[in-house]
């Protein structure tokens, strides 16, 4: 498809976008969860980028260990509830092993923490965090998860359960499930015609008569703008 | 000669695509002029799908929308940013400056903020007013018909407000406000702060049959694949291309220097092919550099000839100085009236819908000049980053900090939306002992001799800063919300004031001015020095205004481009 041909289908594309929207996007297109693991342009990049990330994907840094301890900390912060799953069925295991080679400074704070873990885990339990009981794993997280309690010896525990919060809670509202579950309407086309009249009024708002005229009336959209020569638009 | 030569001579060869280069591409091609445009990065079309971002969703990428790979996010259309592998620049005597570079067709529009202010009449002549800085040769009369055509077929949005300063144009209608914004409103209004529609160049309506009309999806940073937009490339060059332009693009193609005679006239550029890392020469009866302030500087300064002997267009000795770029704070609050927010689409268009322009003209205060407010907020699309901290904001209204379980599926969603953040962008007074020069020391791995900055901000920028942030602290207050930023910035940082460059509004390294002994350029930003070398980018600004200086680039490239098309007709060039 040549370049014109492309602008035109665009065009037609906008059209079908015009009031009724719908049919441009479809949800269920074939986007998935599954990372790519070559360079398949699922959007944007440039010839660098998508050589980078095929070599990221080929590299691996967490072991076998390391993974199912992420997995069980991760279903600790975000297990699942009646509606959605839980942060490893979102796979954010997947999405921990491919950030922590993508922004190097990960690494150690976690490789680490899960050795400060596990550390602590033998001293009290005889036994590695992953292998101690749901209760076990629980009393150990309650003494590292509460940043304004932590006890001073269990402060570098603290840093890493808060580093696993982050990254399993933006890897899950990050993900198809988590944005679902979040409510996120956007990110597809719409006509935006301002705040719905419920939500103005539970706050207080309504928009202001002399100030409607500003706003554009979303019924004329497609009509080419035309104006007099005072700038006043006619159309 | 080892150089490779074209045998071609163009009528114009311009360097850049950006909004300088876009402007000059269509309007001397529409003339009928014989174009090449030479462009430093790879050809780009946002309809490209090999290309686009639009639409896309964060778990389409492993690392979800994070800025590893470009500054603002992975899908943000700029290809560069503030370090650009194999082309670096340098800094002296301890000051900072960070220079944004976009390697594309197209350039910085392909994801810039589309604010697209009028400069009013009071920002050409604040010398007048104030006694700092220096007036324009020109005023808003002169640029004022050619604001009127770029309103026209560009397309922005805004409404007419009759405010002096910020002059009304051939607005499309403005998009209704969101919630956050209407919070803001509220709060600046008590202040006595006015508010009004922002004046964003977004096509809400439809301008012609070219371009698509906004499907409101909040993402012109990633550049608009159905052109709604405007983008360089996609408004200006396309169009020129499509109506039969004899326009050549050379993509990666980075120039070097401008070719001249033994009478010191220019007579075409030498560029850098990326892709075979060989020299090229081009030829043309008349030069324009669009390659954004810095990079003509940088380009002017390194075109040393017998004739030019202190770089091109530089016996004024003033090429790179008065190096400005905008003054900025920000201030972030959160507001518990926006917890618990019902959900639906409030996307809107990439940006906000409400600003608020300077209101401080008349007023006495300790600094020069002012700033506007950009507001953000809303019920974003997550990335990267959304969900840390997660309930840090209890500090503010009580409750548990940190744990795990479900709980915190309710806390993302009560704050969800609660956050509301300021910007201010305002002027900086220009100064010659602000400048870019070039650096003795180190070439780009082109062989180019790069770029080294000094800056530094006054007490003026220092102290307008102030003023934003107690601005700000106060409209956060006034919302109902509480400053969430920290406590307020001290003199050892600047009150606030973001680091030279961050802005990325930098202007003023070609200054125009009637007299060439302190001027690079005329009114006509045509060198004083070389008649038939145009400069068409932010280069030629005597001071920046409180607005961002897109709108007034196009409106002065256009009316050069008319003036290069008139001298070339009465064969004055």
């Amino acid at each position: 498809m040549d370049r014109r041909d492309t602008i035109k289908s665009l065009l037609l594309g906008s059209v079908a976008v015009g009031l009724t929207v719908q049919g441009c996007i479809s949800k269920e297109d074939n986007t998935t969860e599954v990372l790519p693991k070559d360079n398949t342009p699922f959007y944007g990049r440039t010839p660098e980028e998508r050589e980078r990330d095929k070599r990221l994907h080929e590299e691996t840094f967490f072991n076998e260990h390391e993974l199912e301890t992420i997995a069980v900390l991760c279903d600790i912060i975000l297990p699942k509830n009646e509606n959605f799953g839980s942060a490893t069925d979102a796979k954010v295991p997947d999405f921990i092993e491919f950030i922590v080679k993508d922004m190097p400074y990960h690494q150690t704070p976690l490789r680490g923490g899960i050795m400060w873990l596990d550390n602590f885990c033998n001293k009290n339990y005889g036994k590695e965090f992953k292998k101690c009981s749901q209760k076990e794993q629980l009393e150990v997280c309650d003494l590292i998860a509460y940043p304004k309690k932590t006890k001073k010896e269990h402060k570098q525990g603290e840093k890493f359960f808060t580093k696993m919060r982050d990254l399993t809670l933006t890897g899950y509202y990050t993900s198809k499930m988590g944005i679902e579950d979040l409510g996120y309407k956007g990110n597809t086309p719409n006509v935006w015609d301002g705040v719905p009249d419920d939500v103005l009024k539970a706050h207080g708002f309504e928009y202001e008569k002399e100030w409607l005229s500003k706003f554009i009336d979303q019924s004329k959209r497609g009509e080419i703008a035309k104006w007099d020569a005072d700038g006043n638009l006619i159309s | 000669m080892q150089i490779k030569e074209s045998p071609k001579t163009f009528d114009v060869i311009i360097v850049g695509s950006g909004a300088g280069g876009g402007m000059a591409t269509k309007v001397l091609s529409e003339a009928g002029l014989n174009i090449a445009v030479v462009e430093a990065g790879p050809y780009f079309d946002p309809a490209n799908e090999e290309q686009k971002n639009q639409l896309k969703w964060p778990y389409e990428s492993p690392r979800r929308g994070a800025g590893t790979t470009r500054p603002f996010g992975e899908f943000d259309a700029a290809y560069g940013g503030w370090d650009i592998k194999g082309e670096p620049y340098t800094r002296k005597n301890g000051t900072k400056f960070e220079w944004f570079r976009s390697r594309m067709l197209g350039g910085r529009t392909n994801h810039w903020g589309r604010i697209s202010l009028r400069f009013g009449p009071l920002d050409f002549k604040r010398r007048s007013h104030d006694g700092l800085g220096d007036d324009w040769p020109i005023s808003y009369e002169d640029v004022k018909p050619y604001y009127d055509k770029v309103d026209k077929l560009i397309g922005v949005f805004g409404s007419k407000e009759g405010i002096e300063n910020e002059p009304d144009g051939f607005f499309l209608p403005a998009p209704k406000p969101r919630l956050h914004e209407l919070y803001y409103k509220r709060g600046a209004e008590k202040l006595g702060i006015p508010v009004i529609p922002s004046r964003l160049s977004i096509l809400t309506k439809k301008i012609n049959e070219d371009r698509g009309v906004c499907f409101y999806c909040r993402q012109c940073s990633r550049s608009c694949s159905i052109y709604a937009d405007f983008s360089s490339g996609s408004c200006l060059i396309f169009p020129a291309q499509k109506s039969g332009g004899q326009i050549t693009l050379y993509t990666d193609a980075m120039v070097r220097e401008v070719l001249t005679n033994d009478n010191g006239k220019a007579t075409g550029v030498v560029y850098i092919n990326k892709k075979d890392r060989k020299e090229y020469q081009l030829r043309a009866k008349v030069v324009v550099l669009a390659a954004s302030a810095c990079s003509t500087a940088r380009i002017l300064l390194n075109s040393k000839s017998k004739t030019h002997k202190d770089g091109l267009g530089n016996s004024s000795g003033l090429v790179g100085k008065y190096l400005h770029d905008s003054t900025g704070a920000d201030r972030v609050g959160f507001v518990p009236g926006l917890m618990n927010r019902k959900m639906y689409n409030e996307d809107g268009v990439g940006g906000m819908h409400l600003y608020s322009p300077w209101w401080g003209n008349d007023k006495k205060l300790d600094f020069p000049r002012g700033y506007h407010i950009e507001v953000w907020g809303g019920l974003g699309m997550p990335a990267y980053g959304f969900g840390f901290n997660v309930n840090g904001l209890n500090e503010y209204i009580g409750g548990e900090i940190g744990g795990y379980g479900n709980a915190l599926r309710d806390d993302v969603k009560r704050f969800y939306g609660s956050i509301v953040g300021m910007a201010g962008r305002g002027e900086c007074i220009a100064r010659e002992d602000n400048y870019c020069e070039i650096d003795p020391d180190v070439v780009d791995e082109w062989g180019i001799p790069v770029l080294r900055f000094n800056y530094t901000w006054s007490q003026h920028e220092k102290l307008q800063a102030r003023h934003m942030v107690n601005t700000f602290d106060e409209i956060i207050d006034a919302m109902g919300g509480k400053v969430i930023s920290g406590e307020k910035p001290g003199e050892d940082k600047n009150y606030g004031l973001l680091k030279p460059g961050e802005i990325i509004h930098e202007v003023g390294t070609t200054r125009m001015g009637n007299n060439p002994k302190k001027s690079v350029t005329n009114k006509y930003m045509q060198l004083h020095d070389v008649d038939n070398v145009f400069i068409v980018d932010g280069g030629p600004f005597v001071s920046q205004a409180d607005k961002n200086p897109t709108w007034t680039i196009l409106a002065l490239s256009w009316r050069t481009s008319d003036y290069i098309v008139d001298q070339l007709k009465k064969q004055n060039i």
